[in-house]
């Protein structure tokens, strides 16, 4: 077998134990902090008049992440665009 | 690519209006059942890509100039911006929500924990969710086509 | 340890994408392999946020046509919606980068005629 088998073998095993660990230590169904969402869905029909709860997150609780988005959106059309100028029509 | 058979057109032709409407619907509807810009704007843009399919890559290019579509694409990022600077211009706070409780347009307030689903409600989002559904239907539809035409094309300019 | 299963879907999901980059001679097998270690992450991340009520799972943190006795307690029947809104940003992310990705492994073809990582490693031509 060649170098590259055994390192890749050795690596995942180490990630294997890592994850595996990780795996026992966490409880589904319980999180431990939630505070910050609790006061989001008691407060989100009094102060911003929506119905739902991820939309207003998304663009009222925290809208400069989603200018980030948009501009990364932007950047990937512009960049496909860019690769084809070349082809003959 | 070439175009496909006479059934796969007429059957395409039929049912392209209605997946568009249903995008437009998760569009429009965002502030009240799940859904919002992104969501709304790739399934409209899967429609765009069932035409590609139908009628060839070739025929759809020569009609539609990418160019063009840029431009739909940029009205859609100013306009979420636009708003964001009305927002401190108004208000004195960037992105804040300066039609809840006016009575302009969108100025309706739900009961704390009703049921109850007014259109009217929810000041900037709605404005938000249509410049960001356009910004995405036009970006998804350009790249599915730039790259189904190159992808048939023979040779390149040097 | 039996309720753990969305967990060990996940790892599943992060070894398989990690087996597909490592181990393949493909240049499209590696692509497909990174969108599959995307998938495990996004759905590691909506699972943070599920919580459980009585015997019952919590409910979506909508409120148009909420059932009444998810309306009554609110704050705990109702799933947490943050994770929800920042997976929604990690998959437009993921959308974007498997779109360049692509349009370079076009343009290494037409360059190169093969697509095998063991003989596109020329540097000057």
């Amino acid at each position: 077998m060649s170098l590259r088998t055994i390192v890749a073998a050795v690596v995942f095993s180490i990630l294997a134990m890592f994850f595996v660990f990780t795996v026992f230590m966490l409880s589904f169904g319980a999180p431990k902090a939630s505070q910050m969402d609790d006061y989001i869905i008691m407060n989100t029909q009094k102060e911003t008049g929506t119905n739902s709860g991820v939309t207003t997150i998304v663009f009222d609780y925290r809208g400069f992440d989603t200018l980030g988005e948009a501009t990364i959106l932007f950047a990937a059309v512009s960049g496909v665009i860019m690769i084809f100028r070349r082809v003959k029509k | 690519m070439s175009e496909m058979s006479k059934i796969v057109r007429t059957i395409s032709n039929i049912i392209f209006p209605f997946i568009m409407i249903f995008g437009l619907y998760v569009i429009a509807h965002g502030h009240l059942t799940p859904g919002g810009g992104f969501q709304g704007g790739a399934v409209a843009a899967s429609a765009c890509a069932l035409l590609i399919v139908a009628y060839g890559s070739t025929w759809v290019f020569d009609r539609i100039k990418v160019s063009r579509l840029s431009v739909f694409e940029s009205i859609g990022a100013l306009g979420f911006i636009g708003v964001a600077f009305l927002g401190l211009i108004i208000g004195g706070i960037f992105f804040k929500n300066f039609l809840v409780g006016s009575d302009i347009i969108f100025g309706n307030i739900p009961q704390t924990l009703s049921t109850a689903s007014d259109f009217n409600t929810a000041g900037v989002l709605p404005l938000m969710n249509f410049a960001v559904g356009v910004k995405v239907i036009a970006g998804l539809f350009v790249i599915v086509l730039v790259m189904a035409y190159a992808s048939s094309a023979k040779e390149w300019k040097k | 340890m039996i309720l753990n299963i969305p967990f060990i879907a996940v790892v599943a999901m992060i070894f398989i994408g990690l087996y597909a980059v490592l181990f393949k001679r493909n240049l499209v097998e590696m692509v497909i392999g990174i969108t599959i270690i995307e998938s495990g992450v996004n759905l590691f991340l909506i699972t943070l946020g599920y919580r459980w009520f009585g015997e019952v799972g919590g409910v979506a943190p909508i409120f148009t046509s909420a059932p009444s006795d998810a309306l009554e307690n609110a704050p705990e029947s109702m799933v947490l919606p943050v994770p929800q809104a920042l997976t929604l940003t990690s998959i437009v992310i993921g959308v974007a980068v498997l779109a360049l990705m692509l349009s370079l492994i076009m343009h290494i073809y037409k360059h190169y005629g093969t697509l095998d990582v063991r003989k596109i490693r020329r540097l000057k031509e």
